[in-house]
């Protein structure tokens, strides 16, 4: 039993973290954030080191590792709060893999895996009209239907963007009907639901970060704010809930490959946990910061505005308790 | 990154659910306090008898020795099968660890193997009616005297004291150095004049915990641990010792009563109630985040030789889960949730203590904002 990363999962980590930090400055994410847009050249930089491809099967274009590797990705992303259109990407991965038959699997995957002819999942299921991040610019949609899901090519679907709160990301409302229908099964899209966990932690992990910086700097009444119990056990309680999500995040990461039958209930647990963690420790990052927390040019916005995105897409925090009140016996 | 037992770890485990099935002593009598008490002596004695009893004792010292992870899947195991404590609880997990630590030869030799075979009971003589979180100030005075020392002084929240032999007691034996400086720490005899137990009854009407009145008790030279004057780092040492491979046998407790929470509210038709579903699951993600954070934190621990942050949340997670869950319950229970016999109303009584008792949630947070996060001192 070891519940920690492995070598070559730490050299991950560490690669990605680097990399991000490196290509993905302050003053960088907020260019592109502010504009809407992605950068090009940065994604082809991702693609080249196969990022998009981690989780894909080697027969399908990918590189083969598991859920665990992806979360590591994903939470790192989240870290730098990367403008990119991966997660997206990596949901239609995971869907298509999970439910697609040999045809699907071997026509879009291989683009999926090398970033080459990208997917886009939508966030929310059961809906007429849904919202797809990423749409635009995507080779294939992975649409909700009545059973599982449909594959959908953009040229025969309606895109509008969507101004939303989060602009670290293109989000779109996509109208279609018909489409080739996927097999059943929610393996694909609780798979997601794990990636969307990871990206939150990263998210909830950096606003921590930045709050214990500020509240080492800050000075008020002559001494650090983070020496007021009223700040630094605020900060105590943004690491528990940061921990929990962390716990539960790669325990369902760890499932998704090794113990399938325990994912249903690990990615329920997943994502509305770190769905909450997120938003808890993004609004308690801005009450850390005090007035300048609350200014546009502070970059603490994009994460709270980019976690509660997170939070909607996938199920929303209620509804996944709803559902695990159900698979603990609740009748 | 692996969560499955490997097949030594999983034989570890049969051997233990093995003993545990052949050996379970049953619930145990209900009532009496020392009925029960002399039930759990027989227990740990069997357990002793079996070698379990010192699991995470080195085996020179008559325990098992077994590894932090093995230690955890018996606490585990012993969690799961709702076997009950072993009675000389503090001197397993606390007092033969300090003597194993910082006790010379001939200590070892005097309080080792009682304490295994509960032959002799500890109790803890730490905290102070003005000393409970300021450990440090505490005021009890060791005086020095002709082959020993003379201690006077009360101490507090003393589970166990009125059947103990022996107490891990602190006290002053200088008052002119900085407060962390001027402790020792002794073993005191509990049978002599000079100690008078007097139970504390506490909000759910029972009385787990004493208060002790020290009147020029008398400790021998030889029952000095550590050294004059060394009592604060050794008693900082117990306290370390307090959590080790707890955190997972206490996530399997919950588990359980999270179970038996389930069942109740099905069996009074409240199953589809809306509010008390998203409680029921907030629980059960508190409950498995505590079981992942104490695997997580083990791992590291075993790994690096230091518990990841993610292990200084445990005991906080633990109390503030095990608060949620008896008040839910309580609270499904409507009127009937107001009756003193009701199991789970006494449980969510005693259920207050758990942010107070071993550090309260106000300390864990001081120290997880200054040892985790960095953050700097008020004081």
């Amino acid at each position: 039993m070891n519940f920690g990363l492995n070598d070559e999962q730490q050299e991950i980590k560490s690669t990605a973290k680097q990399f991000l930090e490196s290509r993905f400055k302050p003053d960088v994410v907020r260019e592109l954030a502010e504009e809407g847009r992605y950068d090009d050249a940065l994604w082809q930089e991702i693609c080249d080191l196969g990022w998009p491809g981690i989780a894909i099967a080697e027969e399908n274009g990918g590189q083969g590792l598991g859920m665990v590797e992806l979360a590591i990705l994903c939470e790192e992303l989240g870290y730098a709060c990367a403008p990119i259109p991966f997660l997206s990407n990596a949901a239609a991965g995971l869907m298509i893999e999970a439910a697609g038959d040999e045809k699907q699997r071997a026509r879009w995957l291989p683009g999926i895996a090398s970033g080459e002819a990208r997917g886009a999942a939508a966030m929310e299921r059961g809906k007429e009209a849904v919202i797809v991040p990423d749409a635009e610019g995507a080779a294939v949609l992975v649409l909700p239907a009545a059973e599982g899901g449909v594959l959908v090519e953009p040229s025969e679907a309606e895109l509008e963007r969507l101004d939303l709160l989060d602009t670290t990301r293109g989000y779109y409302r996509v109208s279609a009907s018909g489409g080739d229908p996927l097999g059943s099964g929610h393996e694909g899209a609780q798979r997601a639901m794990v990636a969307l966990a990871a990206e939150l932690t990263g998210l909830a992990q950096r606003a921590l970060d930045m709050s214990v910086a500020y509240a080492k700097e800050r000075e008020q009444f002559d001494r650090p704010i983070g020496a007021y119990q009223a700040v630094s056990h605020a900060l105590a309680r943004m690491l528990y809930d940061v921990e929990e999500a962390r716990s539960l995040t790669y325990y369902a990461a760890w499932a998704a490959d090794a113990e399938p039958d325990s994912l249903p209930l690990a990615a329920a647990m997943a994502k509305a946990r770190a769905s909450e963690a997120a938003w808890d420790v993004t609004k308690a990052a801005i009450q850390a910061h005090g007035g300048i927390g609350f200014t546009w040019e502070h970059d603490l916005h994009f994460l709270l505005k980019r976690a509660r995105a997170d939070g909607q897409m996938f199920g929303t925090a209620s509804e996944h308790r709803e559902r695990i009140a159900g698979m603990v016996g609740m009748a | 990154m692996d969560l499955t037992l490997t097949s030594d770890e999983q034989a570890f485990r049969d051997e233990v659910r093995t003993w545990l099935e052949d050996n379970h002593p049953g619930a145990g009598p209900e009532g009496d306090d020392s009925v029960r008490f002399e039930f759990q002596r027989d227990w740990q004695r069997k357990m002793h008898a079996d070698g379990w009893a010192g699991v995470a004792w080195p085996k020179e010292y008559g325990g098992r020795g077994a590894s932090l992870l093995e230690q955890t899947i018996f606490y585990s195991e012993m969690a799961a099968a709702k076997v009950p404590r072993p009675a000389n609880i503090l001197g397993l997990v606390m007092g033969g660890p300090v003597v194993m630590a910082h006790g010379d030869e001939s200590q070892k030799e005097r309080f080792l193997e009682p304490i295994l075979s509960a032959e002799e009971i500890w109790c803890q003589g730490f905290s102070e009616p003005e000393s409970g979180s300021d450990l440090a100030s505490l005021k009890t005075r060791a005086t020095k005297v002709d082959g020993g020392w003379s201690v006077t002084g009360q101490k507090v929240w003393t589970t166990l004291a009125h059947i103990s032999k022996w107490c891990m007691l602190v006290a002053r034996t200088d008052a002119d150095v900085p407060k962390h400086k001027g402790l020792t720490y002794f073993i005191c005899d509990m049978e002599q004049e000079g100690v008078e137990v007097r139970p504390l009854l506490q909000i759910t009407g029972e009385a787990e915990f004493n208060e002790v009145f020290f009147n020029e008790a008398f400790v021998p030279d030889e029952n000095v641990i550590g050294g004059v004057g060394n009592g604060w780092m050794v008693a900082i040492t117990t306290l370390m010792n307090e959590r080790a491979g707890l955190g997972a046998s206490a996530a399997v407790g919950i588990s359980n009563d999270l179970d038996a929470l389930v069942e109740m509210i099905n069996q009074r038709g409240l199953g589809s109630d809306p509010m008390l579903r998203q409680r029921i699951a907030k629980l059960k993600m508190g409950s498995e985040a505590l079981r992942l954070g104490a695997l997580r934190s083990l791992s590291s621990q075993i790994k690096t030789g230091i518990p990841g942050p993610e292990g200084s949340v445990l005991k906080w997670q633990w109390g503030s889960i095990n608060q949620e869950l008896t008040e839910l319950a309580t609270d499904a229970l409507g009127s009937e949730g107001l009756e003193s016999e009701q199991e789970w109303t006494y449980k969510m009584l005693r259920s207050r203590a758990n942010s107070i008792e071993g550090g309260t949630t106000e300390v864990l947070k001081n120290i997880i904002a200054e040892r985790v996060l960095g953050l700097p001192k008020l004081r």
